[in-house]
């Protein structure tokens, strides 16, 4: 899209966007160029010669049950995740929603986790759910008589992951559920409660149907956070660990291309994540384009 | 709301409050631990009464962790993120939807290809791009032979190594992350809102099309901007991955990734108040941020993604 009315000029357009172009090749397509021609290669340890092997860092990547594992892991972890985020972020923003007085006061106690790093935000919950010091964990062990050691469990160490990527992303969530139902007409909203459906009701025939762009929309950003933006969560509490049990696959990429020197297999598993974000980026654009129509 | 419903209105401020409560939990135990001594915040299990050590602890933490340097390089590097990202979004969209040239089509599906590809998925290759941001040009020019070439004009051998390394330094920290479609669409959309009459009575006026930019666009921007270095700066601050490869010298280190040093591992004293009161010291500046600028922030977050 263009406008009707626009300025005409040799050079100036090419110099505005030179910028964002250099950048944008050098740090994204240079690389990416680079780590598809290094996914086809395999090195021998020295790192001195490369030969070219097509597919073969790809078939043995499936073929590894430690990825398998990997993909199971970032699987579970990032349902849990979004769903525990977004079902909680829901909750309380239908919540607030209701709530006549003292709005803002209320959003502005629920969106300050969200400037909290991936990283700290890990780190406060190693705390909460230490073996030996955390608050949380001396709770459960009380209640629920059940042991818990994230440190040697891997469940525990998993459970305990998804508490800190989840409750970072909660406010995130709240935010577009609060202004997603601000968008909701009263009118609505008001013809149902002159029928007589109560307001629980109201929330399932109405609220959720309405909300559900958004839905879609905050499941696909939950999702992409919990795939790519948690790497610093898991880096500071677990290592991947214990025995692999949080050994996600962002996580994978980096153990296997910087710690182990595996180049070949560290690139064809970004290639996999690459090729993963281009077509959830594809489908978002699609429902977009059909969302446009739509309020159109 | 639409009927009287005292019961459910009443539980609706109950069940908000123990959300607020639990939501807040993780930061209020981190400030009553950042108040005790290492004895104290080691028993079990905790005292929930704040204790006197706060200023302790945080000098403490300040200095083990050399907190003044770290915060120092994530404030020039979140700032210069937010800096950059901005300036080359705004002039990109500018071009993108305000000239017409044979390129704009090409120009704008480069830049929007990259819309949703994070660092995280191609940390290696770009690592090796940072190590040296001349590789490309270096394997031109050893594929086009003119290391040959020139010591056949000169007369005796010359090896040429091209090399620019990004390590360890501000430039590195901040250009790779510079790059930002999402910047740019949000601009490109926005600018595709601001009616033509605009643009065509400052052509009449006379106006270039950098005037035009100057003193119409930027201050019509003036809200989308704010809205951005909110959620940018947050983000840059918030960075983890990039600058955990990219700086080996504990000196350039930015403060998120310093504060794992603090944590106390399995053999260490148990010292969680320094810990709790770093982790406070490092997430301070983005939380501020983010309160103080609220508004454009909600407003932001929203428009964005879009």
């Amino acid at each position: 899209m263009i406008k009707r009315s626009i300025f005409s000029n040799r050079f100036l357009p090419y110099i505005l966007i030179l910028p964002q172009i250099l950048v944008t090749a050098t740090f994204f397509y240079w690389p990416a160029l680079q780590g598809l021609m290094q996914s086809m290669m395999l090195s021998d340890p020295f790192g001195l010669h490369n030969r070219f092997v097509w597919f073969d860092n790809f078939i043995q990547l499936f073929r590894d049950p430690l990825y398998l594992q990997s993909v199971a892991t970032t699987l579970i972890f990032s349902a849990s995740t979004a769903f525990v985020s977004i079902s909680t972020g829901l909750f309380l923003a239908t919540l607030a929603n209701r709530a006549l007085k003292a709005k803002a006061v209320i959003r502005t106690f629920l969106i300050w986790p969200y400037a909290v790093a991936p990283a700290i935000s890990g780190v406060l919950w190693l705390f909460l759910l230490h073996p030996s010091y955390g608050v949380v964990s001396l709770a459960i062990k009380r209640w629920f008589g059940t042991d818990w050691n994230p440190v040697l469990n891997g469940t525990d160490a998993l459970l305990m992951v998804i508490m800190a990527s989840a409750w970072k992303q909660i406010s995130y969530n709240f935010v577009f559920f609060m202004a997603g139902l601000q968008a909701i007409p009263h009118s609505l909203i008001e013809a149902a409660a002159m029928d007589g459906a109560s307001p629980f009701r109201r929330f399932w025939a109405i609220i959720i149907p309405m909300l559900s762009p958004t839905l879609f929309f905050v499941t696909v950003m939950n999702i992409i956070f919990a795939f790519f933006e948690t790497f610093g969560v898991i880096h500071t509490v677990t290592q991947g660990g214990p025995g692999g049990a949080t050994n996600i696959l962002v996580y994978k990429v980096y153990q296997d291309g910087f710690i182990g020197l595996n180049l070949g297999s560290s690139a064809a598993q970004s290639i996999v994540l690459m090729s993963l974000i281009i077509f959830i980026t594809v489908m978002q654009f699609k429902y977009v384009e059909r969302r446009v129509q739509y309020t159109g | 709301m639409v009927e009287r419903t005292p019961i459910l209105d009443m539980l609706t401020y109950v069940f908000l409050m123990v959300g607020i409560v639990i939501v807040g939990f993780p930061i209020i135990y981190a400030l009553i631990a950042a108040t005790h001594t290492i004895e104290t915040v080691s028993m079990v299990p905790m005292p929930l009464i704040p204790s006197d050590q706060f200023w302790v602890n945080m000098q403490a933490a300040w200095n083990k962790g050399d907190l003044g340097t770290q915060l120092m390089n994530s404030f020039i590097m979140a700032s210069g993120i937010t800096f950059g990202k901005i300036c080359v979004s705004l002039l990109g969209a500018f071009s993108i939807v305000y000239f017409d040239y044979r390129l704009r089509t090409v120009a704008f599906v480069t830049v929007f290809c990259t819309l949703m590809l994070p660092v995280e998925v191609r940390i290696l290759p770009t690592y090796e791009m940072a190590a040296n941001l001349f590789g490309p040009m270096q394997i031109v020019w050893d594929f086009l032979r003119l290391d040959g070439i020139i010591a056949w004009f000169i007369g005796h051998d010359i090896q040429v190594k091209l090399d620019l390394s990004l390590l360890d330094s501000y430039t590195g920290l901040i250009l790779p992350l510079v790059a930002s479609a999402t910047c740019t669409f949000l601009f490109r959309q926005f600018f595709l809102t601001i009616p033509e009459e605009l643009c065509e009575a400052a052509k009449i006026d006379g106006a270039s099309a950098m005037t035009f930019f100057r003193k119409i666009i930027l201050p019509l921007s003036k809200t989308n901007i704010a809205a951005l270095v909110v959620i940018e700066f947050v983000y840059g601050w918030n960075q983890y991955l990039w600058p955990l490869l990219i700086t080996t010298n504990p000196k350039m280190t930015t403060a998120v990734i310093g504060l794992q040093n603090l944590i106390p591992q399995a053999d260490d004293l148990p010292f969680w108040n320094e810990a709790m009161a770093a982790a406070l010291i490092v997430m301070l500046p983005p939380i501020l941020v983010v309160l103080l600028m609220q508004r454009w922030f909600v407003k932001g977050l929203v428009e964005r993604e879009k």
